[in-house]
């Protein structure tokens, strides 16, 4: 069973703004049937570019249908450029948070405000545009790249968690480690590092990265019949596998991120990106 | 802690299920005065083993098996992995396994990580259903093969209760020399099972699945099927499966084994009968819903219905909020972002597979409670679908 606030649970059982807006000024209409949610958000807009009323048809769970109704219970009266400046993360906030396999759904509230606002105004938006990557949920490189970049993802289990790309055949997981490297080593690429671990060789990192693992690492993995070996350095990312008592153990992914990840990025470089190699 | 079970509506019995008042009672000296080990020396611990051996009587009979091959486990899961370990252990060199697509996970995940489990290579065949959700024998005559290890195939669906022919498709498996597992959790104690007629070598039972505790399970060993235990150490069940007994719940998995028995009629008449008013009458009250699996060769207790263009989860908390109790196969409580794989591998569109609800009865639900879900459940359904863009009055 997920854990919903209050809030969550209030906005699901008790939806404000539901139905759709007479004459609406825009209309933005996000997801399908067959993805398992979808939400038709319908905006009024009066002279002075504020959103007057604003309603929303939802398909969906409970955390869908109560970011819907918080959505429009947050634009309501809202000039439009500071709706445009809402992101997934206000919705989750205002709900007081929401579990981390349901932030989608935040997501698609914020996608539904962007096409509604669009609609409005008459353009197209460029998220559609963009290569497909998941087929079974439809969603686009774009799309992707920008819920790394916004929410700061660091996995492909998070992308999932976030835009659903990945979590049906599983058959783009591949492109998908791709565009998180390549969005990742392009947000680092960035001048905000000292100028000395930008410039690390590849050499140097594995080198480095070794030392850490032998010298920390090993000895608290050994403590519970566990080991490590270093596979691969690539750019920002690190292929690592761990064998033993580790391998197969379930909490192997928590000891991953929250210990490995945290110990080389502390030692070596803040921007490595710990995975393990099957 | 109070969990406010007096005041549920509990149809989810296929999850699991309330531990019987006489289990209960059965088990109670084993937690507080007979705490010795059955391993002992001493009369003390002795005795205790007794009481296993008495348990293992009330469950062959059951299962229409001999007490010694039933072996004792800590759950379902675990029997089914036994059983099928255990095969590709005794049988290294056949390397094909044969299974459905609409398995629980405790078999369907074994048989997609046979390589890594076991290190070697195997292939495995994973039978297809209809849109009943049947399985078409011939298929199956010909996917058994020279090198294939094992077949493992439920007796009833978790899901939509539908009952495979396990009877016949054992003998097609022995015929050919080949070992025959099936996970039964969801059918002993609800059909009658008479393994002397059957060719069956493994199936696997679960304690909680039928009013025993949860953490104790059975897996019945053929006489004479090679095995090779999953977990090795202390002598107990004769080594096949070591670690101290699980006494109180192994004597309680024994009395809730009697009363299946003799209320075996019963989950045939009534309680089939209060499903199928519960069917019947939703189906009958609620536009554009569906049962999902074939309507005779089913459970008597499963009800699986979908109710199109809502989503399950939403559905199942509006149920609590009238603390009905249930479960759904869409995409949000299937823990992943599809929803369940037995419905999609029935084939049921996805504009039924997202609100799809199982109810899932026992010998203590009663004819009150299906009037008040009778009651409840087209108001629900109607309040979501006024939320629903993809309902409107041309779907009615």
């Amino acid at each position: 069973m997920w854990e919903y606030t209050e809030k969550v649970q209030e906005h699901f059982m008790r939806p404000h703004n539901v139905g759709e807006v007479e004459q609406p000024s825009g209309v933005g209409e996000v997801g399908s049937l067959s993805c398992g949610d979808a939400l038709k958000l319908s905006i009024k807009v009066d002279d002075n570019n504020i959103i007057t009323d604003a309603k929303f048809k939802t398909f969906g769970c409970a955390s869908a249908i109560a970011s819907s109704s918080a959505l429009t219970e947050m634009i309501k009266g809202m000039p439009i450029e500071e709706a445009e400046k809402i992101t997934n993360q206000d919705i989750a906030d205002f709900l007081g948070g929401l579990p981390k396999e349901k932030m989608h759904c935040s997501v698609m509230g914020r996608e539904a405000l962007e096409a509604a606002i669009a609609d409005y105004r008459g353009v197209i938006l460029p998220m559609a545009q963009g290569e497909l990557v998941c087929e079974c949920f439809g969603v686009t490189d774009l799309e992707i790249i920008r819920a790394i970049k916004e929410s700061d993802l660091r996995s492909v289990e998070e992308i999932t968690n976030f835009t659903k790309a990945g979590g049906g055949c599983g058959n783009c997981e591949d492109r998908l480690r791709e565009i998180l490297q390549e969005t990742v080593e392009g947000m680092s690429a960035q001048p905000k590092k000292p100028e000395q671990e930008q410039k690390m060789t590849t050499l140097q990192k594995i080198k480095k990265i070794e030392e850490v693992l032998e010298r920390e690492i090993r000895p608290t993995l050994k403590k519970d019949g566990g080991s490590i070996e270093l596979i691969d350095v690539d750019g920002d990312f690190v292929t690592v596998s761990l064998r033993g008592a580790c391998s197969g153990c379930l909490s192997s992914q928590t000891t991953l991120k929250n210990y490995i990840e945290k110990k080389l990025r502390e030692q070596v470089l803040d921007s490595l990106i710990v995975e393990e190699g099957k | 802690m109070n969990c406010g079970s007096d005041n549920v509506i509990y149809m989810d019995n296929n999850a699991t299920t309330r531990v019987a008042p006489e289990v209960v009672e059965a088990m109670m000296p084993f937690l507080i005065d007979c705490y010795g080990n059955p391993s002992s020396m001493h009369t003390f611990g002795g005795q205790v083993g007794r009481s296993i051996n008495q348990a293992r009587e009330s469950i062959a009979l059951l299962l229409g098996a001999d007490p010694e091959e039933i072996i004792f486990t800590s759950c379902g899961t675990e029997s089914d992995s036994t059983a099928i370990l255990s095969a590709l252990k005794t049988f290294p060199e056949k390397r094909h396994v044969i299974t459905t697509r609409v398995e629980h996970p405790a078999v369907k995940n074994v048989c997609e990580n046979l390589n890594n489990l076991t290190g070697h290579k195997h292939r495995t065949t994973r039978l297809k259903v209809n849109a009943e959700g049947e399985l078409d024998l011939d298929r199956y005559r010909e996917s058994l093969r020279e090198d294939t290890a094992i077949v493992s195939v439920m007796w009833a669906n978790n899901e939509t209760g539908v009952i495979f022919p396990i009877e016949e498709m054992a003998r097609m498996a022995g015929e050919r020399g080949i070992l025959f597992h099936t996970d039964a959790v969801q059918a002993v104690g609800k059909i009658p099972i008479n393994l002397k007629e059957t060719t069956i070598d493994f199936l696997s039972l679960s304690g909680h699945k039928l009013h025993a505790p949860k953490g104790v399970g059975v897996l019945y060993v053929r006489k004479g099927t090679p095995f090779v235990p999953f977990i090795n150490g202390g002598h107990q069940e004769h080594g096949r499966r070591a670690g101290t007994e699980n006494v109180a719940s192994i004597v309680g998995l024994g009395r809730a084994c009697q009363l299946a028995a003799e209320m075996m009629d019963e989950e045939n008449s009534r309680v089939r009968s209060l499903r199928d008013k519960l069917e019947q009458g939703l189906l009958a009250s609620v536009p554009r819903s569906m049962l999902n699996g074939h309507p005779a060769h089913r459970l008597p207790n499963t009800a699986n219905i979908s109710f199109e263009f809502v989503e399950g989860e939403a559905i199942l908390l509006h149920m609590n909020q009238y603390n009905i109790c249930a479960s759904s196969g869409s995409a949000c409580t299937s823990g992943s972002l599809e929803p369940s794989h037995v419905l999609r591998a029935m084939g049921v569109p996805f504009t039924a597979a997202h609100g799809s609800i199982r109810f899932s009865l026992s010998v203590y639900n009663t004819e009150e409670e299906i009037d008040f879900i009778l009651e409840k459940m087209p108001g629900i359904i109607a309040n979501l679908r006024d939320m629903s863009p993809f309902w409107n009055a041309e779907n009615m």
